[in-house]
Formats: C-alpha cells, structure tokens, sequence
C-alpha cells in the first residue's frame, strides 16, 4: 500500500503573549490510500492543529516544523501557489462547526462551484451540474432548487451535508473530517457517519477523522491514533485498542464511555485530573500526575513511543516489559 | 424589497414632522430675533415688519402656517438674504456642496477599503502600523489646520492648484475642497475597514475559503470583504449626509459657493426661514441616506433578505 500521507516528526507551536504554547510535540504517522483513520484525544491534546498544520491553515501566530509528505511532496514547505493546487483538489477538510464554516453572504451554488471552476478549470455551467449532482449524492432533497439557496436556509446537518459535497467535488484522494459530527444532534451525526462510510466505499478516500467520540470510531475507523499532550500516546487497527488497549489513557477513555449493559444509576467513570497544560508541559510523561499506574520513572523520563508489532505502537513505560 | 421601502418611506413622515417642529421650537426658545439690532428699530415699523413675516400671530399658529406652506412646497423667503427665497438660496448652493461631497466620499471609501483591508491582511507589521498612524493623524488633526496647510502647499508653494475660488466649477478648483474634505473620512473608513476584516479574516468561512484551495486575492476579495464591508457600510449613510450638506470649514477657506455656510450664518442672524429650510434639506438627506444604506444592506447579506 502506498502511503496518501506521511507525517514525520511534526511540530506545532503558537507563540501567545504568554509565551511559546507547543500543540503538537514531534508527531510521525502515515495514512494509506483508502484507509480511515481515527484521531482521538481530549480537547487540547492537539488532534486538530495536526492536520491545520497539514492543510497550511495555522492562525497566524502558529508555525510548525517538521515534514508532511503527500504523495512525496512536503505540504509544509511547499510554495503556497502550489499548496493551493492541492488543498480543496487533492486534500479537502471538513470543519467541526458546519452553523460557521460555510460563507454566510454567497449562495451555496457560488461557493461550490468555484471549486470546479479554480481547480478543474470548468466553466460555470458545468460545475454547476457537477455541484448538483454531488448534493444529490449527499443527500440534499431538491438539490437542483436548493443550490440556490444560501446558507442560513439550511439546518445544521443540511449545512454539514454541503461541506462534504463541496469537499469531494475534485474526488479527493484524502478527506480530513473535523469533528464533522460534533455539532450536530444525534440521529443526524449517524446519518453523517453513514454517509462518510458509503464515500469511503465507492470513492476509495482516505479519511482521517479527527473526534473525541470513540463510538464514531468504531463505527468508520481502520485504525486509531490516541493523542495526548501534543504526543501520540498509542496507535493501533482499531479492533486492538479497544480490545487490548496498551496506554493507561486509552484505557482511562474506554472506562468513561457509557454503557448500554451497565448498572442502571451506577456513576459514570472519569479521568481524574485535566490536561497538561501546554505551555509548560511536564518533564516526563504527560499523562502521569492523572495515572493509576504511575512511577518516578514516568515523572522524570519521557516514554518512547515503541513498537509492538502489528502496526501497535504505545508510549508507556509500563508496557514496556510486554514487548 | 419594494414594500419595505414604501414601508420605510412611510415611516419617514411623522419623523420629518417631529424634526421640523423640533428645529422650530427650538429656534423659538433661544433668545433674539432676526430684527434685533443694536439701532433699535422704531416700534411701528418693527411691527409692519413682523406682520409681513407672520411673526406677530402666536408660535402655534405661526407653526401651523410654515408647516401648510412647506407641504405646498414653498420654504418661504429669507429674511436677511433679500429678494432670495430659501429654495432659491439652497438650490443655488447645493450642487456645488453635494458634488464635493459625493466626490469626496466615493475618494474615501475607495482609498479607505483598500487601506484598511491590506492593513488587515498585513496586522502588526510595519505597513499596518504606516497605515493606521497616517490614518490617526488624519483623525486628529482637524480640517481648519488640514485646509490652509493643503491650500498653502499645493496652492501657493508648488502653484499646482488654484488656493480657492469656484471659477466656472472646472476641475481644478474642486480638487483641493475633496482632499480636504475626504481626509477625515479617508482614515475613519480605513480604520473601521481594518477593524472587521481583522474579525472577519480570523472566521471560519474565510478558514474554509483557504481550505478549498482559492487563491489569496479570491479568499479577501470574494470571501471577506462583503462581510467586512457591513460597518463600512452603515457608517456611510450618515457620513454622506454630513459630507454633502457642505463644510463651513472647507468651503469658507476654499471660497466654494455651498451651502454649507448657510447652517452657521442663518442660525446666527435668526434667519428662521432659511435655518428651516436647511434643516429640513439635511434632515431629508440623513433619512434618504439610512434607507439606502438598509437597502444596501439586505443586498450584502441574504439573511436580512429573507426576513423582508
């Protein structure tokens, strides 16, 4: 399999008034064609400004160094002329809060069809069929009528439905979905995560998708990577993390999802602690002073993220001894 | 669309009313009249006077007679400007005022706009802090000291302009007058323009726009601007009011036959016809201008369309 893209030791930092605020501290992984891959981690672990790194859409305080390989060329360094002719054609986002992203002064037509007419070079009309049909695909009733409507006619899941469209209309080879489902109510985000899954199968995308919802997850994911602190904690196929998981935090996250079978009125299992703060990360291992298990090795030395076979990588120290 | 601006429009009738009996009223209360003189007038005479301006019936009455004649059209003579009816005196002056002034506003908001939007889009950087400095200044330095410095430079040292004067309205004198009057304006619009492009170049569907890949001329132009412009936008109804009615400042230095001086010198001589007359020219033109600045205001955003 060929990798879509290939991360290798990336790192974002944002300097604020306060000081340097490191999000995302030397990250490495690849993502295969037609593979989905599941980012997890708290709010703040940095899943997300990964892969606004990647797209080039850092704030303008943030700067990242490192390597982001797509296809073998580094999005990171690349001319921005360039990045433009792959980011929206070859490499689309998907963004969290659907109510925002879209631009509330143009119709939904007008900014679809720019897409097509900026990278494929079509005329208007013909990304205007292009546009239709895609809503089709997704699901929006009336497309060829409600393409001319503009964002405020939409409801939130309509509205998300239109940002996948317009993210695939060049068949993009990789799809990065944002917490698409987060803001959305539930029987909506099943109808999402369906649909994420029917592309998957018939346009052979890479996903990733970033959540903090590990039933979403389950349901798309190929594989998983568990984010804490701005570092990869542990990453597997899915089947392993959550049957075998290895980081006492992907273990912490699993023991706090609700469940169906379990005591009626028992509480609900939580993470102590909060997050490190990542401006002054610890010396060792980010999730130690919230760790059952932990030791004054965690405190003082930061764990290798090592390689367990399988595609299994985790970064304890503790699980070490099971190599 | 159409019926809300019929709607508007109908709205604007008891608010021209209330403006007209307020600017009446109170041009009553304050003391002196346009009679007073430091040679007192005999009394008889003073009262033939008065009776030939209806200034001898009482205020009501007075009021009920200039509100009956304004409607049929007719905003009477002017009492110190002999043998000139107040709509002569105001459609003589006006066009050279609202020309100036609407050449001055579209000058300021063109430099403005793109001023404040490369401003934005370069934020803490040495151009943005140029940009906004000269914009501060122009703010703060008030347009009697702007006026004589352009006129004095421009007119006397280089000898590109003429210092002041109408001519037959060629070019040439109008173009000091604009500068002048769309310096002030030219740094309020770049100001305000950086402002909400900041806001807006940091929000989501800017983000998105990046995100699809279009280039950074598309992403400010076709993207934020519409968004940014709104403040811009609502700022320019009473701006272009302010601006067309003429400057006393401008037009006095540059000798421009306005009526900008008229708002002064009527008020001070109690030339209660023509102190009417203006108010309700400037009064008409603020209304006007908001409805206008509303209407451009559904244009930009679809929102406010479909709640009309």
């Amino acid at each position: 399999m060929t990798a879509v893209l290939d991360v290798r030791n990336l790192e974002t930092r944002f300097s604020t008034p306060d000081g340097m605020v490191s999000a995302v501290n030397t990250i490495s992984f690849t993502l295969n064609a037609g593979e989905t891959l599941g980012v997890v981690g708290e709010s703040g672990s940095g899943k997300t400004q990964v892969f606004m790194s990647v797209m080039g859409l850092l704030a303008r305080n943030g700067h990242c160094t490192g390597e982001a390989l797509f296809q073998g060329d580094n999005l990171l360094t690349m001319p921005k002329k360039k990045l433009n002719t792959i980011r929206g054609s070859r490499m689309a986002m998907i963004f969290q809060d659907p109510m925002t992203s879209l631009n509330p002064y143009l119709s939904v037509a007008r900014q679809m069809t720019e897409v097509l007419v900026e990278h494929k070079g079509m005329t208007t009309h013909d990304a205007r069929r292009h546009a239709i049909t895609m809503l089709d695909r997704v699901g929006i009733p009336e497309a060829a009528r409600r393409i001319d409507m503009y964002p405020h006619e939409f409801s939130g899941g309509m509205r998300q439905r239109v940002m996948i469209a317009m993210s695939l209309l060049c068949s993009p080879e990789l799809l990065i979905a944002d917490e698409p489902t987060t803001a959305l109510d539930v029987t909506v985000q099943a109808q999402i995560l369906d649909l994420l899954n029917d592309l998957k199968r018939d346009f052979n995308t890479a996903i990733v998708m970033i959540t903090h919802d590990l039933g979403v997850v389950a349901g798309l994911c190929d594989r998983v990577m568990v984010m804490y602190g701005g570092r990869v904690a542990e990453t597997g196929s899915v089947k392993d993390i959550f049957y075998a998981p290895r980081h006492p935090y992907t273990k912490g996250l699993l023991q706090s999802m609700p469940r169906l079978d379990g005591d009626a009125g028992s509480s609900l299992y939580a993470i102590p602690g909060q997050p490190p703060n990542l401006q002054n990360l610890p010396k060792g291992c980010a999730f130690h002073d919230r760790c059952a298990v932990r030791s004054d090795r965690c405190r003082d030395i930061p764990p290798a993220l090592l390689d367990y076979g399988n595609g299994r990588m985790a970064a304890c120290h503790h699980e070490e001894a099971a190599r | 669309m159409t019926r809300y601006i019929l709607k508007r429009l109908l709205g604007a009738i008891p608010l021209m009313l209330i403006v007209i009996a307020v600017a009446f009223f109170m041009m009553r209360i304050a003391p002196g009249g346009p009679f007073d003189s430091e040679r007192a007038l005999p009394p008889e005479i003073e009262q033939n006077i008065k009776a030939a301006y209806d200034l001898d019936k009482p205020l009501v009455q007075q009021f009920g007679i200039y509100l009956w004649k304004v409607v049929h059209g007719d905003f009477g003579p002017s009492i110190k400007i002999r043998d000139f009816s107040v709509a002569e005196l105001i459609a003589s002056g006006a066009p050279a005022s609202i020309q100036l002034g609407l050449s001055a506003i579209l000058l300021a908001l063109m430099i403005g706009v793109t001023l404040g939007t490369l401003s934005a889009l370069r934020q803490n950087t040495a151009a943005d802090y140029a940009v906004m400095g000269v914009a501060m200044t122009g703010i703060v330095i008030p347009n009697f000291v702007m006026a004589p410095l352009l006129s004095l430079v421009v007119g006397v040292y280089w000898e590109l302009l003429p210092t002041s004067g109408w001519g037959s309205g060629e070019l040439k004198y109008k173009v000091l007058p604009i500068i002048a009057l769309s310096l002030p304006q030219i740094a309020y619009i770049s100001r305000l323009t950086r402002g909400s492009m900041l806001e807006v170049l940091n929000s989501n569907f800017v983000r998105t726009a990046r995100a699809k890949g279009l280039r950074d001329h598309l992403v400010v132009i076709r993207h934020a601007l519409k968004a940014g412009l709104l403040p811009v936008v609502s700022y320019l109804g009473p701006a272009t009011a302010a601006v067309t009615t003429g400057s006393v400042v401008i037009e006095t230095i540059f000798a421009v036959p306005g009526i900008g001086t008229y708002f002064i010198k009527a008020a001070l001589n109690r030339d209660y016809p023509l102190v009417m007359g203006v108010v309700i020219v400037y009064g008409a033109l603020i209304i006007s201008l908001n409805l206008l600045v509303d209407v451009l205001y559904g244009l930009l955003d679809p929102k406010l369309r479909s709640n009309r």
